[in-house]
């Protein structure tokens, strides 16, 4: 379908990018987008992504805005406080871009439910805060063959890495299992400073909009780490080897999706 | 039809623009021809005719002609190179 004058309009410093133009503009109106956790990476990743003109953004998440989000939450508001984080999120893409279909989940993704809601999506964000479901998006991604961007913040470091399949590591392929329980404190516990959600967040944006117009090259088969203390960036590059892997590897020992138990905050 | 000789497959006004949409509009009118296809692009005297062509070279297409129509406007002729 032809860009609308408006449409010319509002995405005209994309137009202009040699790399992007109409066609990669229409690219992204045609593209859809799942953002699993409408939070600290969630939020950013989602606003830049609807701005973008991506054309169907799914947001998942089961909770609702807590005061303690607005630091670092961006796409809810004081006044949103009580509200499902979907339905806050939902409202303030709308009001962003009109070109922006929005399909809310308001739900837990379980290994019961996730193959069904990414099965319609080209690119799929990972803002969630805890293993068990960055494992879970793994391995549904994995086996449906979708790309996605894994990304975790905490305190004052960020890091992420981007699966496309068949060109590098999955989240596995690195991290292999969930830590044991209390080994990794959780943002709630630890903290973490909001603009790393926003730098980071952004990143996965990035990524999605660079997979979805075919433009550069993106994070496979590199881990992208930021401290904020010391104003560091480190790509790493990982090992190229997949073949042993239990999810993506050439004998997968990992078949079916697995529920890891959701460890509680002890506090310390 | 043709101008000055030269067949014109699309034509685009950008007289109702200005900078930057002027480029926007003609660069997007550019994304929908085929390689080799002719486009007529109206623009008006001044600013467009100064930055247009030359961004339409930048993105590697090719000026044909440059037709002053005597009123005030342009007609930039403009054969699409893929890259």
């Amino acid at each position: 379908m032809a860009l609308t004058d408006e449409q010319i309009e509002r995405y005209s410093r994309h137009i202009i990018l040699k790399e992007v133009g109409a066609k990669g503009q229409r690219k992204l109106l045609n593209a859809k987008v799942l953002i699993v956790g409408a939070g600290g990476l969630g939020a950013p990743a989602a606003m830049y992504l609807a701005a973008a003109g991506v054309g169907t953004i799914g947001i998942v998440d089961a909770d609702d805005v807590d005061l303690s989000n607005l630091q670092r939450q961006i796409i809810h508001q004081t006044a949103d406080i009580g509200k499902a984080k979907v339905k806050s999120a939902k409202e303030t893409i709308n009001a962003m871009n009109p070109d922006v279909t929005v399909n809310t989940y308001r739900e837990f993704l379980t290994s019961e439910n996730i193959m069904d809601i990414i099965k319609d999506y080209d690119f799929i964000i990972d803002g969630t805060d805890n293993f068990p479901a960055k494992f879970l998006i793994n391995d549904a991604c994995v086996m449906a063959k979708k790309p996605f961007s894994h990304a975790g913040i905490i305190r004052f470091k960020g890091q992420l890495m981007t699966y496309v399949p068949g060109e590098g590591p999955c989240y596995r392929c690195v991290f292999k299992n969930p830590p044991p329980k209390d080994a990794v404190p959780t943002c709630k516990q630890a903290g973490v400073i909001g603009a790393m959600g926003g730098v980071i967040g952004s990143l996965q944006a990035m990524e999605a909009i660079k997979y979805i117009t075919g433009v550069g090259k993106l994070l496979t088969g590199y881990l992208l780490t930021y401290d904020a203390i010391n104003q560091e960036f480190h790509k790493i590059k990982l090992p190229s080897n997949t073949d042993g892997c239990a999810v993506c590897g050439s004998h997968p020992t990992i078949t079916e999706l697995i529920d890891y138990e959701q460890v509680e905050c002890t506090d310390k | 039809m043709e101008i000055e000789g030269i067949k014109i497959d699309d034509t685009v006004d950008i007289t109702d623009k200005v900078c930057p949409l002027t480029f926007v509009k003609a660069k997007v009118a550019i994304d929908e021809l085929d390689d080799g296809e002719v486009i007529a692009i109206r623009m008006n005297d001044g600013e467009p005719v100064q930055n247009v062509p030359r961004s339409i070279k930048e993105e590697g297409h090719q000026i044909l002609k440059l037709v002053n129509n005597e009123d005030g406007t342009y007609n930039l002729i403009v054969k699409k190179v893929e890259e």
